[in-house]
């Protein structure tokens, strides 16, 4: 009898410490970041990036470290905000797990090829935007395709099975043939074989094939608006509006459009609106 | 899957014709070459016996997959543009004749050897005993098993919808991906597949009966 109450005592005490943990966690996701980096001597940001993303944010073995677009905006960020680029810290987030390590407070921000849509917005913040996503056509260097208008009876377009990509070309150019493959290297490998004139998909994952296989392009800008933006926690508009001033600032001075060049070589830098 | 079918049936039957158009198409081909090829194979002509060997042995241990994709990517960028419904029916043509071959091949050697040695002591030349009396007997003995591959081949052209070749697998997986009713979908598929294999099954049947009458 008193062992169990000894023990029920253990429960209840193991029970109140993991209830007061939560609360710790709780009291940092609603610290606010700005004071914090005002604060303190040497402030880290903690950004959430993805790590299988090819051109975005990829685990690089040899390396040892995540690099990409979204991983080198991020570090421009951070110089602009704290002063050092080596204030960022980077935790691998994948679109399941990114808003609940945001909304614990364990990431300061995502920035993970994370489209705007009103769903997100109920639970996050989104900064302005930083890359112009959306459904593009993947053509080859010589193609007389500049863009979805150009599509007519004649040409063929390729696309995945079931994707929503399939449906919103048929939207949008329904005289065009449309092929359905099992997936983008077959859909892909159909296009060096001539057996269509384009692929259309999601214009970062084109891209990543564009940087795999030279020889290709895309052609025009996006025909639908899927944008990437940084998504920050609710309650910390302050440090939104500074990744703002930030963000504005590394168009301004050039930074952008490098990192842009130095991860979309052929592209042109699209206006961001 | 009465809904299913009326909404997605123009689909559907456009899917079954070609199946039904590339299965005849291949099947026809597939028995011409196959039964070539299975006499080369019993040749005495070392050349075209080593040929016909090596043919039957490349295509019947590569996957029927691997075979339709290389005409569908490679040909074209190398040698001639075909599009995907060609390019289907080449492969499951060269696939099914090599298992044909092999058919007619065991049918021209369960013929006893005496009949062969009858027809060229009669003065018959070594391609007319093939052709009056070796052949008619083999061909008789092949039907049933010739039977499946028939139904093999019907069943093998779903791989048209690998390489857009708009068949009823095709339309298939396009309705399925786009209503996510798999189930529904797939029966209504596997029986438009029906109304082309039972048939089938049914004229070998009787086929063989009538062969079997006249023996």
């Amino acid at each position: 009898m008193k062992k169990s109450i000894r023990l029920l005592g253990l429960f209840l005490t193991a029970f109140v410490l993991v209830v007061l943990s939560g609360c710790t966690a709780g009291a940092v996701a609603n610290q606010n970041i700005v004071e914090r980096v005002e604060e303190t001597e040497n402030p880290t940001l903690i950004w959430g990036v993805k790590a299988d993303t090819n051109l975005f944010g990829l685990y690089n073995i040899a390396e040892g470290e995540i690099q990409g677009f979204d991983v080198d905006i991020a570090k421009a960020l951070t110089e602009e905000m704290t002063g050092d680029a080596s204030n960022a810290e980077f935790v691998e987030v994948t679109s399941k797990t990114r808003i609940p390590l945001l909304k614990n407070g364990n990431i300061d921000a995502i920035i993970a090829t994370m489209t705007v849509n009103e769903e997100r917005k109920k639970q996050v913040n989104f900064s302005d935007v930083y890359f112009a996503a959306g459904q593009s056509l993947l053509v080859p260097e010589d193609s007389d395709l500049n863009g979805v208008e150009d599509l007519t009876s004649e040409h063929t377009v390729l696309a995945v099975k079931g994707s929503t990509s399939a449906q919103n070309i048929r939207e949008h150019s329904p005289e065009a043939e449309v092929l359905e493959f099992e997936n983008y290297s077959e859909a892909f490998t159909a296009l060096q074989s001539g057996q269509g004139d384009a692929v259309t998909t999601d214009n970062a994952i084109l891209l990543g094939i564009i940087a795999q296989n030279p020889g290709y392009r895309l052609a025009g800008d996006p025909f639908t608006y899927e944008p990437y933006a940084i998504a920050i926690n609710k309650g910390q508009e302050p440090f939104r509006d500074e990744v703002n001033e930030a963000l504005d600032a590394i168009i301004e001075n050039g930074t952008y459009a490098e990192l842009y060049h130095k991860w979309f070589p052929e592209e042109e830098i699209p206006d961001l609106g | 899957m009465l809904e299913l079918l009326s909404s997605y049936g123009g689909m559907l039957t456009q899917g079954f014709l070609n199946t039904l158009l590339a299965s005849v198409i291949a099947l026809f081909f597939s028995t011409v070459i196959g039964t070539l090829i299975g006499i080369l194979r019993v040749s005495q002509n070392k050349f075209l016996n080593q040929f016909a060997n090596a043919y039957v042995q490349l295509f019947l241990n590569i996957p029927l997959l691997i075979i339709v994709l290389f005409f569908y990517t490679a040909v074209p960028m190398y040698v001639v543009q075909i599009g995907g419904f060609t390019a289907g029916i080449i492969g499951l043509t060269i696939y099914t004749s090599a298992f044909i071959a092999e058919t007619v091949r065991a049918g021209i050697q369960s013929v006893p050897a005496g009949q062969m040695e009858a027809g060229l002591s009669t003065g018959f030349t070594y391609w007319e005993t093939m052709r009056y009396i070796v052949l008619p007997q083999a061909l008789r003995i092949v039907i049933p098993p010739l039977g499946n591959q028939f139904i093999n081949l019907v069943k093998n052209s779903s791989i048209l919808a690998m390489v857009a070749g708009m068949d009823l697998m095709y339309y298939g997986d396009l309705i399925a991906s786009e209503t996510f009713n798999t189930f529904d979908t797939y029966i209504l598929v596997a029986l438009f597949y029906l109304v082309i294999t039972l048939p089938l099954t049914y004229l070998m049947q009787r086929l063989e009966r009538r062969n079997a009458a006249h023996s």
